[in-house]
């Protein structure tokens, strides 16, 4: 499970839309997942690389981390309350967001379709 | 497509309607489709009465029911009072409760049933407790006595964040996963379009001065039955949220709905019709 981020770009990058939508943003995120810590780097909307840990000095302007389990729930085809949605999963304390927030705010429907791809994937849609 | 048979029109017919709310003058829209007991339906914060179109186009319903929604000042097609320009929007429990009454009057509904969503079905509480005889039945979707802010409500409003944009992203996870798609993004296109500040203000209800927790014991349910329907999907007021609501209300009968959401009236009509259909059967039938 972890390695669906690992698969994020070309789920991301095959969605003119999403890319669309991100037009105006250049950003490095960060996402853990359990133990394991992946750097997401944007690019005009566009997923330029993904990253992964350990790092001994990461960059990042904001972070998502949750518990395998956690993103493990997210990522099911239908997933169960408080599991689908990450500002769900942050009323929950299931998910932690660290950094400045203004990018992910600013672009909070891009986020939470971005992060939500690996669903279908999941499902084999 | 038969074009003879004419234009294919909905039953809603919206006018707008010309009150005082506490001396101030206000221009607001209502919609209404139906026949019968009139039911009032009150909207979600920084959204508007299209919210009930679902309700609206149910002919089993307004066979029965006059369903009625109005938008309150600042949302959807009703104004912000004359001067809005210099001040900043805040709903307060009395503004609240003063407009529903004004429009009940200025409507001369005798005796409504009375179903809100989130912030609407907050102020039933406070209907409950200080207007309980004015009404036939209370229904509260998505009711709790308290909410705390669980995020910055300032991301809502500043100049540096688009406000249409971060607030229908803020609420799509609000909305049941199983939500049709249709269904789903028209109810999230309605928080796009709420006006700068709107949705931030009516939380200022929502979080901190409709908070009725010291109160809610005190509801009265032999002067007026009151429902609680929540969704299952609602991380803003959660099934446990109404359900130590209606632990603390005698008489408050509570249903925590299946696969739906914080809107369920938008997100899944049909689906939460067939959760409303038995209650409104049954205050049919009291007769009261």
């Amino acid at each position: 499970m972890r390695d669906a981020l690992d698969g994020l770009p070309a789920l991301a990058n095959a969605e003119p839309w999403l890319i669309d939508r991100g037009r105006f943003l250049e950003v490095t995120f960060l996402c853990a997942v359990g133990p394991a810590s992946y750097l997401i780097h944007i690019h005009r909307g566009r997923l330029e690389a993904v990253e992964k840990g350990p790092f001994v000095q990461p960059r990042w302007t904001f972070a998502l981390s949750a518990s395998e389990a956690a993103w493990r729930e997210f990522w099911q085809p239908v997933p169960r309350p408080g599991c689908h949605d990450l500002i769900a999963m942050l009323k929950t304390r299931q998910l932690r967001l660290e950094g400045d927030q203004h990018p992910f705010m600013a672009n909070l429907r891009y986020f939470k379709e971005l992060l939500a791809l690996p669903r279908a994937a999941v499902a084999g849609v | 497509m038969n074009t003879e048979s004419g234009p294919r029109f909905e039953p809603a017919v919206g006018r707008y309607l010309n009150l005082e709310v506490a001396g101030t003058p206000h221009r607001i829209y209502v919609e209404e489709a139906g026949q019968g007991i009139a039911l009032l339906c009150l909207h979600t914060a920084g959204s508007d009465g299209r919210q009930y179109r679902g309700l609206m186009n149910d002919d089993a319903l307004t066979q029965r029911f006059r369903v009625i929604a109005f938008d309150l000042p600042w949302h959807g097609k009703s104004s912000p009072p004359a001067g809005w320009q210099t001040g900043a929007y805040r709903l307060t429990s009395d503004a609240y409760l003063a407009t529903i009454l004004a429009v009940v009057d200025a409507l001369r509904l005798d005796r409504p049933i009375c179903l809100g969503c989130s912030i609407g079905g907050r102020i039933v509480l406070h209907l409950a407790l200080a207007h309980a005889r004015r009404f036939r039945a209370l229904i509260g979707l998505e009711s709790a006595a308290h909410a705390d802010a669980y995020y910055d409500l300032d991301w809502l409003h500043r100049p540096d964040v688009h406000g249409g944009e971060v607030c229908g992203a803020m609420v799509s996870g609000l909305i049941a996963p199983t939500a049709p798609l249709a269904e789903r993004w028209e109810t999230i296109w309605h928080y796009m379009q709420g006006g700068p500040g709107v949705f931030k203000g009516d939380l200022y209800f929502y979080t901190a001065d409709g908070d009725v927790r010291d109160r809610v014991a005190e509801i009265d349910t032999g002067a007026c039955p009151l429902y609680l329907l929540t969704g299952e999907y609602d991380y803003s007021c959660t099934p446990a949220d109404t359900l130590e609501l209606a632990r603390r209300i005698k008489g408050a009968k509570v249903v925590i709905m299946e696969k739906l959401g914080h809107f369920p009236m938008s997100e899944e009509p049909a689906r939460f019709l067939g959760y409303l259909r038995p209650l409104l059967q049954e205050i049919e039938d009291a007769g009261r």
